[in-house]
This record gives C-alpha cells, structure tokens and sequence, in this order.
C-alpha cells in the first residue's frame, strides 16, 4: 500500500470513527427525555425509561454502530487467521458503508422530525429537552461522517451459501414483522408518532437494501416462490385479525387495496407496456358505475340484477371495451399523443357521467348526484355488511370486502407476473426498448400495445365492480384526473414494472395522508416535491424492476455490471437458480 | 407459383433456381429526393447477393422498402410469387429477416431473449395460456428458449446468452442481430453492412458465418462497402449509385468495371465522398 493510500485510508478511519461516536450519542440520547410534556408523540419526558419511538431510535444507532464497526474492522479481519478470516470474508460481500448512509439519513430526519412534532404539538420549540438536541447532534455527526465516507464497491450477498431452512425461516419472520409494523403504525393516533413510524422503518429498509441484505432476502425470496407468496397472501389475511374489529382501520386498508389493486393494473399498462395513460381512473369509475347501475339500490337505473361475478365481469368488460375504443385508434401513434387523448378521456368519462342525468342525457346514472345507497354484497347469503366473529375476533364490514379485494388483488397480480415473464412480456420490453426494431422483427407492435391497454382496463373495471360496494355511493366526482394522478405516482414513486413497488408506492401514497389529515393542506405540495426529488435521485423508483433501472441509467457502467452479476438470479424462470 | 421463371438479368449462376425475391420499379421519394429510384432486384434461392454503392446511394433505403418500413412511392416487392404487404410484421411472417447498419439490438434484453424475440411470430402462445401457464405456453417456452440457445451457438455466442446485449463487444452484438433475425425463421436474410467497423479477423469470421448461413438453404442479401469481402462472398453483385442501379453481374464483372471505379473514387462531375 502506497504512503498516500495508507494516509486516506487512515483519515476514512477517523471518519469512521467520529460516525460511531455520533451513533453512540444518538443511542445515549434516548435514555434522557426528549419533551417536557407528556402529550407530545408517545411520551418521551422520562428519564432512563425510553417509550417505544426511543426506543426505536436505540435500534437505529445500534444498526449504524455495526456498520460502521464492521467496515472499521474488516481489514484487521482479512489479516487475521482461521474464524475471523471468515468473518472478514462475508463482511467484505456487504455494502456497510452504503447501510450506514441510508441509516444516517433516517436519524437525521427522526430527529428533525421528533423536534418539529413536539415543537408543534406542544407549541414552541421551548417544549423540547436536552435529550432531543442531544440525539439531533448525534445523527447530524452520523450523517455528516458516513457521507464522507466512499460507498465502495456494490454489496453482493446472492452467492454466500445457506440453508433453506435458514432462508424460509428470514421470510417468514420478516412478513410476520411487516404484519406487526404495519398493525403498530396504523394503531398510531398521532400523525407525528406515525410518520416517525415509517421514517424508522423507511431506514431499516434502506439498510437493508444499502449492506446488502436485502438481495440476499430477495434472493432467497426468488429461490422460496412459492412459500414468499403463500406466505405473504397469509400475512395479508391475517391482518383484519389484528385490528381487533376496528373498522377505521379496515376501512382504510381496504382503500388502500382497492387503490394498489388498480395501480398495480395500471402497471401493466405504464410499466411492461410502457405506455403512459393519464385517464386509467375513467376505467375504474366505469367498473364502478356499471356495478352501480346493475345493483339493488334504490337509485338504480337498469333493473337486472345478475349475480355480482356476472356483474364484475361485466364491468371488466365494459371498462375493456371503452379501452378498446379509446385504444385503437391512438396506439398506433406514438407516446406522446397517448398520454394526451387518456388524458382528455378521463375528463370526458367523468363529464358524460355528470351529464347522464335525465336532462342533458338519458338519465342513466343521476348525474352529478350520482347513485347512493348501494347495498351490501351478499355471497349465497354471506352478508358482507355483517360483522362475523371468527377466533374470538369481530370482522367487520371492511374486513368482509378487505379479504375480497384480496382475491381480486391476487388475481390482479397472478396476470402481471404471468404475463412479465412470458412471450407477450418480452414483446412488451422490445417494444419498449426499440419499437421500430421491434416491429421488423416480427412483434405485433399494435396488437401487443392493444392487449395491455384493454387488459389493463379489464382490470381496474373489476376493482371498481367492488369499490361501488365498499364506498356505498358512485359519484362522478371521485374519478378525477387527480385521481388518476396519483395511480402513476404510486408506480413512480414505488418502482415501474414491480408488484412489490406499486403496492409500496400505493400504500404511501394512500396511507400517509390518511393519517396525517393535519396537514391535508399541504398534501399536494409535498406530494409535489416528493416527485421532484424521486425523478432527481431515483426515476426509476424505490423497487424498480431492474431492467427499468437500466433504462433510467444509460450511461451508468456500475449498474451493468451489478445488475449483469445478478442476472441469473433476475430473469431466469425455467432453469433453476445455479448453487 | 414459385415456378423457376428467370429475370431478364440473369446470369449463369442462377439458371435453374427458383426466384425468391423480386423488386420491381421500388422508388422512394422523401420530398424532391429520390433515394430509390425504379430499382429492380432478383433474389433466387440459395443465392448470396452483394448491395454496393457509395454513401447515400439509397442502399439502406432500398432494405427499408423491401422490408417494409418504408412505404415505397411506387413499385412492389414480390416473395415467392405474392406481392407482400408493406408492413414489416407480414414481411418477417413470409419469411424476410433483416439487421441494421446501426445496430437496433434490444439494449437491456440479454442476447438469449434478444433472440427469443425474434421467435416472436412463429410462436402464437396468447394471454390466456401464458396467465393460466397452460401447456401450450409451457411448451412453446420451452423450444423457444432451446432454439434461442441453439442460434447463439450457431453465430459463436454459445455461452453468452446471460449477458445484457448493451454490455457485448460490438463484433457479438452483430452476431447477435444475426441470430436475432435467423430467429424469425427467415428464407431470406437481409444484412446491412454487417461488418462495418471489424477487424481483418472478425471480417473474416462474419464471411464464414454468411456462408455457414447459406448452407443451410437461406439467400442473402447483403450490403457492404468493403470490396474484397463482397467479391469473395457474392454470387451476384448489384450497384447502386444515386438511388439508380448502375451496373449488375458477377462479383467479376462488377470488379472491373470502370464506371464503379468511378462512382466509388468520383470523377469530376460527382461529389461522392472518396473515403466510403
Ligand atoms: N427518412 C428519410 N428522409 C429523408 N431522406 C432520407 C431518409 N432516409 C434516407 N434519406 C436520404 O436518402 C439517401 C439515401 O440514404 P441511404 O441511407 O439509403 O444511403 P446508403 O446507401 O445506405 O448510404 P450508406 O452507405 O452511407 O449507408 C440519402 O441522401 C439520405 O439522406
Ligand atoms: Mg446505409
């Protein structure tokens, strides 16, 4: 090792070590109080006694510490002989500085946001104790020290061999712990203890990812199929059953499906298709209003009542066919006047619905006023406006229609993947990645485009069938372009062409703002720069599919590289996964 | 009615083939240019025929118009004996594949589902079968991914499959579009300069592909601008200057004939570009 080099690597030590000594102050700082009162967040003014967010802030310094330690170490590791050699040797797979950056970032921001939140909730920053400016100054040397500190070479945890059982056992602890963090942010009241909720999960999953570990889980997760997906379509059942009858909660984790469901059909239409529809709400609201019209309620218009699978499909149907027609004669132009004509159809949709009044039009749906009262569905007499007590535990009414927009949303999913990975899916990329190309080589350009659009209407159809039921009234009003606006978002934000990002990205998107009606004035402004800075720092999205990825990044040769390393494990569906 | 009717140009060569291709009058108009004008073309079967012509002499142009991306102005390309359509997804269905003097591979697919694209057409798996994962996908996925496989081996990329097209040495993403197009189960194979920018050895390497190619039973059409590898490669040789057809022969007539010289080195009264 050259002077210079042994120099640098002396002064990243220095760096490495003042981050430790941060991450220590911020631990330190969560055993002293960080508010006088006690309303503020969940009760932070003890001395010694940490409440559950300090406690949290505890984990967070303690992951950064191992990060920072283990890069510290790794050296005197490799230098060393027989166990520790070892451990030299799987420490070096990790991205630990990488882990420790993203972790940095979450402390700064759960500080910044603990003082803002107590600021606020107990009016004026002169509420705040020692322990909270302490635990800022902690994560503000953290944060300042890591990102000194170079990333290194990309974490690549794939090939470290392990045991199923080892793996199994990971994805099913983590689900279970998704269920419980999920069932613990929803129970929070207080929009400050949620948000910091997820900021401190947001930096768990960013540590995951940075080190490494969370490729390995997905790895593993791609190795397990079958148990991954079985056993999170169980955590999802399972979720109504913590929530001990609540019916506010249910009531916003069934809008948050219904919402996903929707964004992941669209997905299919943005993501693999890669065609940019700014009206796919209209398909929703046509699902909706179909189901409407053909329903038991009093304000029904149409009397023919057909079994709700009859009317579902129906609705797929009819959503399918407006595609059709809104489809054929734009998709043989190119992106741009796509996304223009949805965009003007989505507006047309919602005024034709207000206009189908009786007086400017047939009077189909009662216009503006739309159709109220639309009764509960009933299975072969499973009344799903009933609440049900199954294991000592109240279902309630949104539980009822939670469990069938699972099915829906299973189905939803089913068609993604299955279409992703087939002949259809690769006619998708081509035609995403070079169309002229594609089409000398033999793609049914059209045909292809056609399919997504239509299907992927069919779909959001069939989710609005349901959502008819769950919101009890139609009104045009709902299926505004704002609406279809935030559909694209979820994929944006969460990642184009993944299950897995749409229903983060739904989820936030639909999730947050429920709980943080405060600040339901602001919504739209920061939604506004969180797409900013989500296009600046990563377009392709929190989870993207990593081919979209390499689209977003044409000149980034680390990317190739890394994502060429991970290829056999990325697109391979047939052959198992080489050992 | 692919009888063996012979085109008044014929030479010896291709005396009792059958005619595969046959491009009568193609011109191409963009505004007042004309980049093709009233060319015809006669493609017999097995046969490897050489496009030559300085820079801007409406070769590519003229691939464009067989294949049907562009729409020619007036004139029609018949394949074995019926007038195809100018849509390029029919013209690969009748069995014309082409590659792209600027390489148009799928950047972000790797080389092996670079080439199953190329199946595309001759597979016919739906929405359905592929959600439900019927056996019909099953099977299709299946020969589709082994005959993928088996065309990179052909072309000398057995082993590459796994890699992203984007990331391939430019000498194997011209294979690839090789394979790409052999994919689609072509009669006749269109290459647009498919060794431009090559060394000496891989020129040599993609003239013993060419013929390994026509071994199999496919014609050739192929336009280059390296001289000594066209009259090595060609049955018959076709030169286009000015979107016309100057001259058509063997690899030995068009050779010493002058007035490629000239078209190529210019006299005079052309600006041709020397360098081509
Ligand atoms: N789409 C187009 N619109 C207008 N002009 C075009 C178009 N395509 C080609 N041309 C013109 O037609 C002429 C023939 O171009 P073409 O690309 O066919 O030449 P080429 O023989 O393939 O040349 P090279 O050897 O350089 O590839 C050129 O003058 C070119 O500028
Ligand atoms: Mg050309």
């Amino acid at each position: 090792m050259t002077a210079s080099a042994t120099t640098r690597q002396r002064a990243y030590n220095v760096e490495r070590i003042v981050g430790l000594v941060g991450g220590l102050i911020f631990a330190v700082s969560a055993f002293f109080p960080w508010a006088y009162g006690h309303e503020a967040l969940d009760d932070m003014a003890y001395f010694g006694s940490p409440s559950p967010l300090q406690w949290f802030a505890v984990v967070m310094a303690l992951a950064l510490i191992n990060c920072l330690a283990a890069s510290l170490l790794e050296p005197t590791l490799n230098n060393s002989t027989g166990f520790l050699k070892l451990l030299g040797r799987i420490s070096k797979r990790f991205g630990w500085i990488r882990g420790a950056r993203a972790l940095a970032i979450g402390m700064l921001a759960y500080a910044v946001l603990a003082i803002l939140a107590v600021a606020l909730e107990l009016n004026g920053l002169v509420n705040l104790e020692m322990g909270a400016w302490v635990a800022l100054v902690g994560a503000g040397i953290a944060f300042g020290s890591s990102m000194m500190l170079p990333t290194g070479r990309a974490p690549f945890l794939e090939r470290i061999p392990s045991y199923p059982v080892l793996e199994i056992a990971t994805i099913a602890l983590l689900l279970m712990g998704m269920l419980f963090a999920s069932a613990y942010a929803l129970s929070q009241e207080d929009g400050g203890t949620f948000l910091m909720v997820l900021v401190f999960i947001g930096a768990l999953a960013g540590f995951a990812i940075g080190s490494g570990f969370g490729s390995w889980v997905a790895t593993a997760g791609r190795r397990h199929r079958t148990v991954l997906v079985s056993s999170a379509f169980l955590v999802a059942f399972l979720f109504p059953f913590t929530q001990n009858g609540s019916d506010a909660n249910m009531s916003i984790a069934t809008q948050v499906l219904i919402f996903a469901a929707t964004a992941v059909g669209l997905n299919i239409v943005v993501g693999l298709a890669g065609l940019l529809d700014l009206g796919y709400i209209a398909f929703l609201g046509a699902g909706a209003f179909t189901a409407a019209v053909l329903s038991e309620s009093a304000f029904a218009t149409i009397n023919w009542h057909p079994p709700f699978i009859v009317v579902m499909l129906l609705s797929g149907c009819i959503s399918a066919t407006l595609g059709l027609i809104i489809g054929s004669p734009t998709l043989r132009v190119s992106g741009d006047y796509l996304a223009i004509v949805t965009l003007a159809f989505g507006e047309i949709f919602r005024i034709t619905m207000n206009n189908l009044d009786g007086s400017s039009g047939p009077n189909l749906v009662h216009g503006s006023s739309g159709i109220p009262a639309i009764p509960n569905l009933n299975f072969f007499g499973f009344d799903f406006g009933q609440s049900h007590v199954v294991a000592g535990i109240e279902l309630g009414r949104f539980a009822n229609y939670f469990f069938l927009m699972l099915v829906i949303m299973s189905i939803i999913i089913l068609v993604f993947t299955r279409l992703n990975h087939s002949r259809i899916g690769r006619g998708w990329v081509a035609i995403r990645e070079d169309e002229r190309a594609a089409e000398a080589m033999g793609v049914n350009v059209f045909g292809l485009k056609l399919l997504a659009f239509a299907g992927g209407a069919f779909l959001a159809g069939f989710a609005g069938a349901v959502k008819a039921h769950v919101d009890v009234s139609v009104v045009p009003d709902q299926y505004v372009f704002l609406e279809s606006a935030f559909l694209l978002a979820a994929i944006v934000l969460g990642g184009m062409g993944t299950v897995m990002g749409v229903l983060l990205g739904a989820t936030l998107l639909k999730l947050v703002p429920e709980k943080l009606r405060f600040m339901s004035d602001y919504r739209m402004l920061i939604f506004g720069l969180l797409m900013v800075v989500m296009m600046r720092f990563r377009p392709e999205g929190i989870i993207p599919n990593q081919r979209r990825a390499l689209e977003f990044h044409v000149d980034d040769e680390e990317l190739v590289e890394d994502v060429e390393e991970r290829l056999p494990y990325e697109f391979v569906e047939f052959e198992e996964v080489p050992a | 009615m692919s009888t063996a009717v012979l085109h008044p140009e014929t030479d010896g060569h291709a005396v009792g083939r059958e005619v595969m291709l046959r491009a009568d009058k193609v011109t191409m108009k963009f505004g007042g240019l004309t980049a093709v004008d009233s060319v015809d073309m006669t493609v017999h079967n097995g046969e490897i025929v050489g496009l030559i012509g300085p820079n801007g002499a409406g070769k590519t142009t003229f691939f464009n118009c067989l294949t049907g991306m562009y729409l020619p102005t007036s004139g029609q390309v018949t394949f074995n004996g019926s007038v195809l359509p100018p849509k390029p997804r029919e013209v690969v269905k009748a069995g014309m594949a082409r590659t792209f003097q600027n390489i148009r591979l799928f950047p972000n697919m790797t080389a092996l589902e670079n080439v199953m694209v190329g199946r595309y057409c001759r597979t016919s798996s739906g929405a359905f079968t592929s959600i439900i994962h019927g056996p019909k996908y099953r099977a299709e996925e299946i020969a589709t991914r082994e005959r993928a496989a088996e065309l990179l081996d052909f072309v000398g990329l057995g082993g590459e499959g796994g890699h992203l097209a984007r990331n391939m040495p430019y000498g194997n993403q011209r294979r690839l579009e090789i394979a790409r197009a052999l994919a689609t189960d072509p009669k006749l194979l269109l290459l647009d300069e498919p060794t431009a920018g090559m060394n000496p050895q891989e020129t040599k390497d993609a003239e013993e592909l060419i013929f390994r190619i026509r071994d199999t039973g496919l014609a050739i059409v192929v336009i280059e601008h390296d001289m000594k590898f066209i009259f090595n490669l060609c049955d018959r040789v076709l030169c286009l200057v000015r979107g016309k057809v100057l001259i058509e022969g063997t690899a030995g007539e068009v050779q010493s004939d002058p007035r490629v010289i000239e078209a190529y080195i210019g006299s005079p009264k052309t600006k041709e570009n020397p360098d081509a």
